[in-house]
């Protein structure tokens, strides 16, 4: 290999001296100077060693003179005039000095490229030995390729093998699964041929049996026993039988009856929940007026829960009533709509959630009303004694309790004890009836009293608005002109007069519809002009009423359990008779949320 | 807790009356009434023949001893201990003796299921049905005692008559859609008759009162299908346990598989509390055996055992059925629901230590009792939901959702609990050993007066 290598150097050389002939001129003429001087060295080749003799001084110097003219030198060596041999000293020293200079760069050009030419070397021989390492590698890989090839097909033969194995194994499986096959049709059909054999030698035995007169076959009693249900057996009659079936189909139709009845309860109940998620989410969604529930909220929750049971009395009566297709439709409706609504609102309230987190409370004006904390209060007490006193008492006879000791004795006392409890328990019992009858007068007398002033207020503000109009009409100049319209006026003036609305816009009217649509009459001229119970008792502070402003939403959330009792329980009391609620909610659907 | 002294019985054959009133106990051939609450002897009858099977009449009446060897049925009435019927089938052999629903028909199976013998004990009149099939459950009253179902075979075909008891009148009778009827089943309210297939197939079919086939269930195929059947005393869910280890309920308005209890070996249901029994012997060193070894001995085989809540996730003890054996010891051989309906108790049969009770408002298991010996007869509380349990041993275990307790029976001479029976009102219940029986007592107080009872109460609480 070394010597290979060591061959192709030697002619590289050979290669970049002749290049060097092209891109260097000195040194082609050189070249040319020694090939011209060739014949000259044949001809004289005595003289050779002395280029200048004597006699050819002139021939030199023209010889010089022309090679350095060829050199592209343009100092002329002039001889001296003929016959002296001597040479024209600065011409021809000048010649020499740009001689040696030409020699010189020359000679440092031949240095760079023998440098050049080592440099190449050293980047072949790396070339070289990549090379040889590239090849080794080849080598190696075209081995790998082999040798995987020959596991492909290894491979590529298991598989055609297994792929025969499977093959023969599936036809296996089907001919074993065949095998089953006939063999189960082979044993049910011997079963049946055995099961036939054995009924017939059953069929065979009992005949034999029958046949023999068996005498053992017997029974012995003393005597014959009643019937169970101590009645005479019947004969067999065709009445019988149809009654037997009667009898059957009466027991599968009360029991159809029975379940459906169920059903129908289930029905009832889950209808009962789906209203009062309806109600839930008009109370949620619809736009409250703005009015402060302060601290209403636990008075209304105790009104509320003593009617609770009337309010769902009326409930399963309504849902009973809708039980049509037609109401469905509309309720699942309306319930679908107001989800939306809903999903809407809570989606809107995620976006106001930071705003409405840094406002501060809204703080309403609140009117109190003397009379009724009082009443509410005096309740309270009375509540509170009676807890005590029924405290009171099952302390004393859990220490009667706790004092029997001895078994006989202690019962013995206890029967004497109890009693005297009991007629003394019973005593306090009837007083405390008596009590919560009066509590009942009492908050009834009260209740009606708060109406009766609403009523009053009522007609306060309205003749309140009147004067304010007309002393308004009186001032302005366009008294005729705002007569005209005056009924539209009157109406917004009596709505604007009242307290928990303070913004008035163009859609009031609608806007205190469907406020009200839960408990109120549809018909908002009716509730416009006449002072209904709700208003009332919404001024009286019964009815916490919802304040408009959106950060005591999460508030109404929790407590709206508790105002839904409030409302139905007003819609009892109040004569404004409600109607279908599915229709409600179709108004109140097509109210704009605000 | 209290026990009562320890009676002699043979074939495990005691019974309360319907009433609640009488305890019938059989000792070889003789059949001994004893009051409940006194346990004195109030009648002996001593019958031709050892005794095979016995049962009362529905008004608490009348008992029936059937001496099947002998094909005898011998009747004995409590009032008139005078009178006596004795009703002889021949030669045509007997195998199933029992009352219809009135007390007052005795309904005979004969040999090779040839025939069923309606035997009249007001007429002594008698009337056969024939072709009854011979399966795991091929006659059921309904809960009323008004109609009988019974499976038939004619012809290699299955078909189901039903009688009204009254008068054995045939009501319907219709062909079954079934390969091989297995068993059928009425609903407590006696309107729904459930009839399922034999093992070799899942397939449960439900036939109203009038023959119609109201739904077909089926869970899945070929491999072996429905091992036991209970319904819900309140008629709304069947329970169908089968080979694959898993109980599926049906509910009664769709007939559709409402839910699916799977037996895991490994419990991580952290709803699930599981309850191990531990087994305590009292440690004896070498040295006092040889002292006293009679008391000392006597004292090693009465364990004690106590539960405890295990951690979960639990591994239960599971046994790999043979293969090559019929009726594999795999998948759910019992299942109770308890009197209100609320739970299900169900026993696996490849994790014979255990029972798995499941609570059925919930739909999820509610606990799992891990015994350290095999499950021999778990029975609810005919009142209250509480489970009553044993395992062969001398010991008696409750459950009930406050927890769970294991009694220590406290009979001489090693009593070991092979099944047990619920008095019917709760308050009682019958343990029966080998070849004895012995009450316990639920509530202390109401039964302090009785002298006979013995005052040993040993009761480790575990729970609550």
């Amino acid at each position: 290999m070394g010597d290979w290598g060591l061959t192709e150097t030697s002619m590289d050389n050979y290669e970049i001296s002749s290049l060097s002939h092209v891109e260097m001129s000195p040194s082609r003429h050189n070249n040319l100077m020694s090939a011209y001087s060739l014949p000259s060295s044949k001809s004289s080749y005595s003289v050779i060693s002395a280029f200048c003799t004597e006699d050819n001084i002139p021939q030199c110097i023209s010889y010089i003179n022309q090679e350095l003219g060829s050199l592209g030198l343009a100092a002329h060596i002039q001889a001296d005039p003929p016959g002296r041999a001597s040479l024209n000293a600065a011409p021809a020293l000048n010649a020499m000095y740009e001689l040696l200079q030409i020699h010189r760069r020359t000679m440092n050009s031949v240095e760079e490229l023998e440098k050049e030419q080592l440099k190449k070397t050293s980047t072949l021989e790396h070339m070289q030995t990549s090379n040889s390492r590239l090849k080794d590698q080849l080598e190696l890989s075209i081995r790998e390729k082999s040798g995987l090839h020959e596991t492909e097909r290894q491979l590529q033969l298991k598989l055609k093998t297994l792929q025969s194995c499977l093959k023969t194994e599936k036809d296996e499986v089907q001919k074993l699964q065949s095998i089953i096959a006939s063999r189960a049709s082979q044993y049910s059909h011997d079963a049946k041929r055995k099961e036939r054999e054995a009924a017939k030698l059953k069929e065979r035995l009992s005949q034999l049996l029958v046949d023999r007169k068996d005498k053992k076959l017997a029974i012995e009693m003393l005597n014959s026993l009643g019937r169970s249900d101590g009645k005479r057996s019947h004969w067999k009659t065709a009445k019988a039988t149809a009654s037997r079936e009667a009898e059957m189909y009466k027991s599968l139709l009360s029991d159809y009856e029975a379940s459906q009845r169920a059903l129908m309860l289930e029905n009832a109940e889950l209808q009962k929940v789906l209203q009062q998620m309806k109600k839930e989410m008009m109370h949620i969604l619809s736009p409250c007026p703005p009015l402060n529930r302060g601290g209403s909220a636990e008075e209304s929750q105790e009104l509320g829960d003593s009617d609770r049971e009337e309010r769902s009395a009326e409930t399963s009566r309504e849902t009973l009533d809708q039980s049509c297709e037609h109401a469905r439709e509309q309720l699942t409706n309306s319930i679908r709509q107001q989800w939306r609504k809903l999903r809407n609102h809570v989606q809107k309230l995620d976006n106001q959630a930071s705003l409405v987190q840094n406002q501060p409370p809204s703080n309403a004006e609140v009117i109190p009303l003397e009379t009724h904390e009082q009443e509410v209060e005096r309740m309270r007490l009375e509540v509170q004694q009676c807890k005590e006193f029924i405290h009171a008492q099952q302390q004393l006879l859990q220490q009667q309790l706790n004092t029997s000791f001895d078994d006989e004795t202690a019962a013995l006392l206890n029967g004497c004890y109890t009693l005297e409890e009991k007629e003394r328990l019973k005593e306090e019992w009837r007083l405390f009836d008596e009590q919560k009858r009066n509590f009942e007068k009492e908050r009834k007398n009260f209740t009606e009293a708060a109406i009766r002033l609403g009523r009053e207020k009522r007609a306060f503000e309205e003749d309140r608005a009147a004067w304010l109009k007309h002393q308004f009409l009186s001032m302005t100049p366009f008294a005729d002109r705002m007569r005209s319209s005056s009924s539209d006026g009157q109406s917004a003036l009596s709505v604007k007069s009242e307290p928990e609305i303070k913004t008035s816009s163009s859609k009031v009217p609608p806007v205190k519809s469907s406020a009200y649509t839960t408990f109120s009459t549809p018909k908002p001229s009716k509730s416009a002009a006449v002072p209904s119970t709700i208003d009332v008792c919404r001024t009286l502070r019964l009815i916490p009423d919802y304040s408009s402003s959106r950060h005591s939403n999460q508030r109404r959330w929790q407590e709206s359990g508790a105002t839904e009792d409030e409302e139905s329980w007003l819609k009892s009391k109040s004569k404004v008779c409600s109607s279908d609620l599915s229709i409600f909610s179709l108004d109140e659907d097509k109210n704009p949320l605000t | 807790m209290n026990f009562s002294e320890v009676f002699k019985q043979s074939n495990q054959l005691c019974k309360v009356s319907p009433d609640g009133k009488y305890l019938a106990t059989c000792v070889q051939y003789r059949l001994v009434i004893r009051d409940v609450n006194t346990l004195q002897i109030l009648n002996l009858y001593t019958c031709l023949d050892q005794i095979s099977h016995m049962e009362w009449s529905s008004d608490s009446l009348f008992i029936l001893c059937a001496m099947y060897k002998r094909g005898l049925v011998q009747v004995w009435s409590l009032e008139q201990p005078d009178w006596h019927c004795k009703i002889d089938e021949g030669s045509i052999g007997l195998v199933s003796s029992r009352w219809s629903p009135d007390g007052r028909h005795i309904l005979n199976t004969t040999e090779f299921h040839l025939r069923i013998t309606v035997w009249s004990l007001c007429t002594k009149a008698v009337s056969y049905i024939k072709y009854p099939k011979a399966c795991q459950k091929g006659l059921d009253f309904s809960r009323d005692g008004c109609y009988m179902a019974l499976a038939e075979r004619r012809d290699c075909k299955d078909y189901v008559s039903i009688f009204v008891c009254d008068d054995w009148h045939l009501l319907r009778h219709f062909e079954t859609e079934t390969q091989d009827l297995s068993g059928l089943e009425w609903s407590p309210n006696g309107c729904v008759l459930a009839v399922w297939e034999s093992c070799l197939e899942y397939k449960m079919l439900l036939y109203s009162l009038d023959g119609r086939l109201l739904s077909t269930y089926s869970a899945y195929e070929w491999s072996l299908g429905i091992k036991s059947v209970s319904w819900s005393p309140s008629s709304q869910f069947l329970a169908i346990g089968s080979f694959d280890e898993k109980v599926r309920i049906l509910n009664h308005i769709t007939w559709k598989k409402i839910a699916q209890f799977e037996h895991p070996a490994i419990i991580d249901n952290t709803k699930a509390t599981v309850y191990k029994e531990i087994e305590k012997r009292p440690a004896v060193s070498s040295d006092e055996m040889s002292l006293h070894d009679i008391t000392v001995a006597s004292s090693l085989f009465s364990t004690q055992s106590k539960y405890d809540i295990s951690p979960l996730p639990v591994q239960i003890p599971v046994v790999k059925p043979d293969p090559d054996r019929a009726n594999p010891k795999i998948g759910v051989s019992a299942l109770a629901f308890s009197s209100d309906s609320r739970y299900i108790a169900t026993k696996n049969d490849n994790m014979a230590t255990a029972v798995w009770v499941w609570d059925m408002q919930k739909l999820r298991l509610e606990a799992v009792l891990e015994q350290t010996s095999t499950i021999r007869c778990f029975q609810w509380d005919p009142r209250r939901p509480r489970l009553a349990l044993c395992t062969g041993n001398s010991k008696l275990y409750l459950w009930s959702p406050g927890g769970c307790v294991s009694v220590q029976v406290p009979a001489e001479g090693g009593f070991q609990v092979h099944s047990l029976n619920w008095h019917c009102s709760g308050d009682s219940l019958i343990l029966i050993g080998k070849d004895q029986l012995c009450l316990c007592y639920m509530d202390t107080h109401a039964r302090s007066m009785h002298k006979k009872v013995q005052q040993k109460t040993i009761a480790i609480f575990c729970h609550n």
